[in-house]
Order: C-alpha cells, then sequence, then structure tokens
C-alpha cells in the first residue's frame, strides 16, 4: 500500500491523536455526556454477562472458532462463495475500498435507481461508500436512527454501537428541524417524538427503494447464509423490501456453520447493548422467488485484513465482533470520545485494527497504539479475548521500528540514553547523585511544580516529586553489607 | 527464605524510604533479605512504549542479577507483571535460549509484595500499626495484569488501627500509563482528576496503593491542590508499629 491509508478514503489526513484528544477532552460537555453513556452502558453489561454461569467458556470457544476460520479463511471464503451462488446470490471481490465503491456503484446504475436505504454498517462507513455514491449522484439513506443523526448532522459516527453517542437530545432536534424537511412543526427534544419523527422521514425510503445495502455480522460458509444483528427494524426493512439487495462484507466475518452462531449469538447482544437477546437478527440465504430481494451480491471485502493477518501478534484483532464493550470500559475513550481516533473504529479496538488495516505510516495510526494507558480493562470485557494491551505494545514497536533507520527523532535518543543508564547500576547511581543534588536546588518541600519540556507536560496540572538526598541504592550500601 | 528484593528503579531512585519498608516488613517476619546491587530497571518503560530492542538487554541484567534467589519480591505490581508476563515473550523474540531459560527459572519466582505476603508466606496480620483513616487504590497491573485479588485488602485489615474506606470507582485507571501520561498529557490529566475526586469524595488521610508509579501520578495532583491527602506505598504502612509510628 501507497500513500497514507487509500483503505480509508473519508479519513484522510486526520491529526495525530493527541491533538485532536486535547479539544475533545476540553469540552466539558462532551465529557459528561461520554461519562454518563459509558458508565451506564457499562454496569448494564457487568449485570448481563454476570447472568452467564458459562460466560469464559463461551468467550474460550468464540475466540476457538474465530482463531479456527482465520487459520483456514482460503478454505471457508471458497466454500461461502460456493454456497452463495448455488443459492442465486453473485459473489464479488474487492480488494480495496475503491474496488468495493466500483463494484457497489455499477451494480446500483444496473438497477436505474438514484437512491438507496442502508443498515447500519461499519465496513461501508470504513470504505466511504455514501460518499462514493454521492459523487457518482445516487443518494444514500442512513436508516438507523443514530446513523441517521450523523448522516444529517454532516458528522461522523463516534462510537461503534452509539454513533451519535456525542450528541444530546436537544442538538439532535436542531438537526431534524434543519435537515429533515418532513419533520413536524413544533418538534420537541423528547426522544420518544424525535423517533416518531425518525420513523415517518424513512417510512417513505423504505417504501420507494429499490436497492438495499448491508453489512453482515456473520456470514456462514456452509450455508451461504449472511447474518445481520440489529435492534430497530430498520435493518429488516432494508433486507426485505427492496428488489435489489447488495452486502457489503469483511472477509473475517465468517464463521463455518449455523451451530457456531450459537456462541456468537449469546456473546454479541450482552457485550454490545446488554441484551439478553437482540430484538432483530435477520437471516437470508440467496433469493427466494416471491420472498424477498429478487437479486442478492455479496461484496467480500480485504482492505488491509490479510495484512493484518499476516501480523502474527495483531491478527486476534480480527477475531473482533464490533460489540462496542471495550469503548464502554475504556478511561481514554470515556474523555475523548470516539472522533479523536480517526477511524469509524474508535476506542480501543480502533487503536489496533486502524493501524493494522492502514498501516503505521500515518499521523494517526502512528499515534492510535500510544493512545492507551495499557488498563487492560478493553482486554477483561471483550467477548472474543483480543488481548488489546498486548497488541498495542507490539504496535508501538512497530511504530518505533518503522521510524528507526529514517531521521534523527529526540524520543529514541532519549530511550536510548535512558537504556544505557538504566540498564548499568553504576549510571544509575551516578545519575541517581546528581538527580539528588539538582533536585535540592529546584524543589520546594519535597515537590517540584515545573520541569522543562518535555516534562512540562506532566507539571501542568500535578507536582513532580523531588529526588531524596539518597537513593535506596545508597542507603543500603551505606547501612548493611554489600550484597552480590 | 533468603529472598532478593527488586526495588525497582522508580523505587530505588525517588522513592527509597518504601524500599527501606519492604525491608523492615520481612526481616520483621524473620526472612533474609538481600539487596543484589547489580539490578537496575526491568525494561518496562522501554517495551511499553515501543523500544522492545532496547529491553532485551535490561532483561538479561534482570536475570543476572537475580539468580539463584527463591523468591524475588517487589513494592511493584507493574515492574512484577513486566517480568512474569512479558519477559518469556521478549526471550522468546530475541530468540536468546539462555535468557529464555533463566528467564523459565526466575519469572514464577517474581512477586509482587502483598501476593508474597498474604498468599506466598500466609501472612495477613504483619504487626503493623496504623491508626489512620486509608483508602486504596488497586492499581490496573495488580488487578488485571497480575490478578492480585484481595491479597492488599487482607493485609490492610490485618493492620491494627487502620480505618480502611472504600474508593468509589476504585477499578477504574489513574490515567498515568508511564509514557501516556507525558505523550497524551491532556487525556491523562483528565482521568487524574476523576480519580481525585473520588479520592478526595472519600474524607481519607492517606491513599494507598502497591505501585509507586500511579501514586506518583495520583499524588502530584492531590499536592497541586492542596488537598493535604498523603499518599503511602503499602509497604510503607505495613512497616508502621506502635514503637515506629511513621516509615522509616
Amino acid at each position: 500500500m501507497s500513500g497514507p491509508h487509500p483503505g480509508m478514503p473519508t479519513y484522510l489526513g486526520m491529526p495525530p491523536f493527541p491533538v485532536a484528544a486535547a479539544t475533545a477532552v476540553a469540552d466539558s460537555q462532551l465529557r459528561r455526556n461520554l461519562a454518563h453513556a459509558t458508565h451506564t452502558i457499562r454496569e448494564k453489561r457487568a449485570g448481563a454477562v454476570a447472568e452467564l454461569a458459562d460466560w469464559q467458556a463461551l468467550r474460550a470457544s468464540a475466540k476457538a472458532i474465530k482463531d479456527h476460520t482465520l487459520a483456514n479463511l482460503d478454505t471457508y471464503l471458497l466454500r461461502l462463495e460456493d454456497n452463495v451462488t448455488k443459492a442465486g446470490g453473485h459473489v464479488h471481490w474487492a480488494q480495496d475500498a475503491a474496488e468495493a465503491n466500483a463494484i457497489v456503484t455499477r451494480l446500483v446504475r444496473g438497477t436505474g435507481a438514484d437512491q438507496v436505504v442502508k443498515v447500519k454498517s461499519m465496513v461501508t462507513q470504513e470504505i466511504g461508500l455514501n460518499e462514493a455514491l454521492a459523487a457518482e449522484g445516487i443518494s444514500a439513506v442512513e436508516t438507523d436512527l443514530a446513523e441517521l443523526i450523523v448522516q444529517l448532522g454532516h458528522d461522523r459516527p463516534s462510537h461503534i454501537l452509539v454513533p451519535a453517542i456525542h450528541r444530546n437530545r436537544a442538538e439532535i432536534r436542531e438537526i431534524f428541524r434543519r435537515e429533515m424537511p418532513d419533520a413536524p412543526a413544533g418538534l420537541t427534544d423528547d426522544p420518544a417524538a424525535l423517533a416518531a419523527a425518525a420513523r415517518a422521514h424513512l417510512r417513505q425510503a423504505f417504501l420507494s427503494a429499490q436497492v438495499g445495502i448491508s453489512g453482515a455480522n456473520f456470514a456462514i460458509a456452509d450455508t451461504g447464509s449472511l447474518v445481520v444483528v440489529e435492534s430497530e427494524g430498520n435493518g429488516r426493512m432494508c433486507v426485505t423490501l427492496p428488489r435489489t439487495l447488495i452486502s457489503v462484507v469483511g472477509i473475517e466475518k465468517i464463521l463455518p456453520s449455523w451451530r457456531d452462531l450459537e456462541v456468537f449469538l449469546a456473546l454479541l447482544p450482552r457485550s454490545s447493548t446488554a441484551e439478553r437477546m437482540n430484538p432483530y437478527t435477520s437471516t437470508w440465504t440467496g433469493v427466494t422467488p416471491g420472498d424477498g430481494p429478487e437479486d442478492f451480491h455479496l461484496v467480500l471485502l480485504d482492505n488491509g485484513r490479510t495484512s493484518a493477518l499476516a501480523d502474527q501478534t495483531g491478527r486476534q484483532a480480527l477475531r473482533c465482533i464490533r460489540c462496542s464493550a471495550c469503548l464502554n470500559v475504556c478511561p481514554v475513550y470515556e474523555r475523548t470520545g470516539g472522533h479523536a481516533y480517526g477511524s469509524p473504529y474508535p476506542g480501543p479496538i480502533g487503536a489496533i485494527i486502524s493501524p493494522l488495516l492502514r498501516g503505521v505510516t500515518s499521523p494517526i495510526d502512528a499515534s492510535l497504539p500510544f493512545a492507551s494507558t495499557l488498563c487492560g480493562a478493553c482486554y477483561d470485557v471483550c467477548p472474543v479475548a483480543i488481548n488489546i494491551p498486548e497488541a498495542l505494545v507490539h504496535l508501538r514497536s512497530k511504530v518505533v521500528d518503522t521510524k528507526r533507520d529514517k531521521h534523527f527523532s529526540p524520543e529514541r535518543t532519549v530511550f536510548n540514553v535512558s537504556g544505557h543508564v538504566l540498564r548499568s547500576p553504576r549510571l544509575l547511581g551516578a545519575a541517581q547523585r546528581a538527580g539528588s543534588l539538582a533536585g535540592r536546588v529546584v524543589a520546594r518541600s519535597g515537590r517540584i511544580r515545573r520541569l522543562p519540556p518535555p516534562l512540562n507536560a506532566w507539571t501542568e496540572t500535578r507536582d513532580a516529586p523531588a529526588p531524596p538526598p539518597e537513593s535506596f541504592r545508597a542507603w543500603w550500601a551505606r547501612t548493611r553489607k554489600p550484597g552480590r | 527464605m533468603r529472598i532478593g528484593l527488586f526495588v525497582t528503579c522508580l523505587t530505588d531512585t525517588l522513592y527509597p524510604g518504601t524500599g527501606r519498608a519492604v525491608v523492615t516488613v520481612l526481616e520483621r517476619l524473620g526472612h533474609q533479605v538481600d539487596f543484589p546491587a547489580a539490578q537496575s530497571c526491568c525494561g518496562q518503560m522501554h517495551f511499553n512504549t515501543g523500544y522492545r530492542r532496547e529491553a532485551t538487554p535490561m532483561a538479561r541484567g534482570f536475570t543476572a542479577a537475580f539468580g539463584g534467589y527463591e523468591a524475588i519480591v517487589t513494592p511493584s505490581a507493574s515492574c512484577a507483571s513486566m517480568v512474569r508476563e512479558y519477559y518469556p515473550a521478549l526471550a522468546a523474540e530475541a530468540q536468546d535460549p539462555g535468557l529464555a531459560r533463566a528467564v523459565a527459572q526466575i519469572a514464577p519466582r517474581t512477586y509482587e509484595l502483598s501476593v508474597f505476603l498474604a498468599d506466598v508466606l500466609g501472612v495477613t496480620d504483619v504487626g503493623a500499626y496504623f491508626p489512620h483513616r486509608v483508602t486504596y487504590h488497586p492499581s490496573c497491573h495488580s488487578l488485571r495484569m497480575l490478578r492480585v485479588g484481595d491479597a492488599p485488602f487482607r493485609l490492610l485489615r490485618g493492620v491494627r488501627g487502620l480505618d480502611l474506606v472504600d474508593l468509589p470507582e476504585a477499578e477504574s485507571c489513574c490515567g498515568f500509563g508511564g509514557t501516556f501520561s507525558v505523550k497524551n498529557a491532556d487525556v491523562s490529566a483528565a482521568i487524574c482528576a476523576d480519580k481525585v475526586a473520588a479520592v478526595r469524595q472519600t474524607g481519607a488521610e492517606v491513599l494507598c496503593a502497591a505501585d509507586n508509579s500511579c501514586l506518583m501520578h495520583i499524588g502530584g495532583a492531590l499536592t497541586r491542590q492542596r488537598s493535604g491527602v498523603a499518599t503511602m506505598h503499602l509497604a510503607e504502612i505495613l512497616a508502621c508499629t506502635e514503637d515506629t509510628p511513621s516509615p522509616a
């Protein structure tokens, strides 16, 4: 891949995480909204998960199923293609965003339609499908309520499950009044009123749509079936009403058989919405005469997934089922929201998925692996046991190693020198003695209130401890007989 | 038992009182404590910041310094987790079978202090006396990497006179994260602000933890705000007795 991540065209040129995050952190309203929302869902999820005594066993099964499938992806993908074709569907292969967008555009063109209805889908956000269709004069209507809010607000999603989590209801009312021509006069910010307005607005689009576009939560190789898990019923409308259905699916979404689905349908709703079961689970296999779409197309997308698969530590990220549990427990996401992550995939999973799919050369992708305290809360809640801290630390070394031979880096110099000092007891002792002297000069009552750059980032809000007159090592040498 | 004290570079340099407290407690329990002077840093900061190549010689230095001890005890859950959880991977990556053998021997014998006292030695009353109101921050690496469980709480409950109060949202990260605190200083400070607010809400005189790194972070904000809440490492509280009511 050349240039900065062509795989996610609508996210080109995003600033590095710390820059975008600093703005978000300064927005106290956003922080209150996010804290309230994430804490509420975090507690609900914990309750829903605690109901299942065999949660850890389910989690281990899910991990094993996904790992097996990823290790044999070639076999299962061909099996899926075969079975979709046998069931009357058409399979297309797309290497990247541009190929996938071109295929979908051509298919929509072929129907003569100039509008499509969409099921909420992460992968079409990833490839920037709406923008690509718009460039060809085709309008895409997002039918998930939160995605509709994001779309009408000319905004970007900031959460995997709750894309408009950064908006409060007053803002939503304003967006509807401004952007929805058929919004009722006197629309209030009552959630039921807002939902009713969206429902009336979308009804027309559903009934007139010739083409539906979806992603899929799962694709079953054995039968060629696709599965969409949702809450609002809009997905059901999109995959049943239009004559043509086009599903864009990442190649990692595959499961070998129906039996495997059981495990994931137990894990996903509880992890995601904290529900025992989600309201709508739609499944379809090819086409059925007289029932649902007459024409079905499956676009299988790589867009960096095979390079992620080639990364031994990173490949576990391909197990992700997009539940967003990791976002809701992340101390960083809770303060920054999703936009700072420069990708439709925010939070801890985004901090590993985006650099795995796009590489680590752009400023945003080189900064994402560092956008974590490594607290490990994400790993604990992950229903497919992705060791996100391990992957983050791995990707950090990839970022560092990529830059090693290229140019002078002050940070690398610091780590080189500190590496030499910290692995030599003699040099460490000398540094401690120098520090003690310096500490006596700058400290007031054992505290340092200001340090020079880059450590001033610390002392903006925190005191730093002054080095004590005597290190432990010096105390030991003075008072005890020398060790080995 | 012959114990090698792994004091950690941070405690050695900035919090020597914690190291002295560990020695006091272990000797009070009748153990022989040795400080191998060849030790320096476990390499966690380098490893976690992406400088794996630089961390490998530090792992070699660590195993050279600590070979042969029955137990290696450290007042840091974070550094203990580096040795226990990441050294094996580091040795494998370096394709150094000698290092891998040394790590296989040393890593399982490296214990965070509270685990060593409460679970390995099976002691929860170390004879400490500390008549103050204390709240405890379970550090992320103690909770979710080492999984020390309630070992620190059992020890604190065994301290006479100590009034242990619950910390709201105790298991949330304090926002330190090593170099995260500088690379993403704004976010780090925002997370810390919520932790500090939770600590102040308890009315505790002392915030205790099993990691000086987190305490340096939270404590730096507590003193900046002139909160009057002190920070103390678990070892320092355990070292206090009626005869020596404040840490050495």
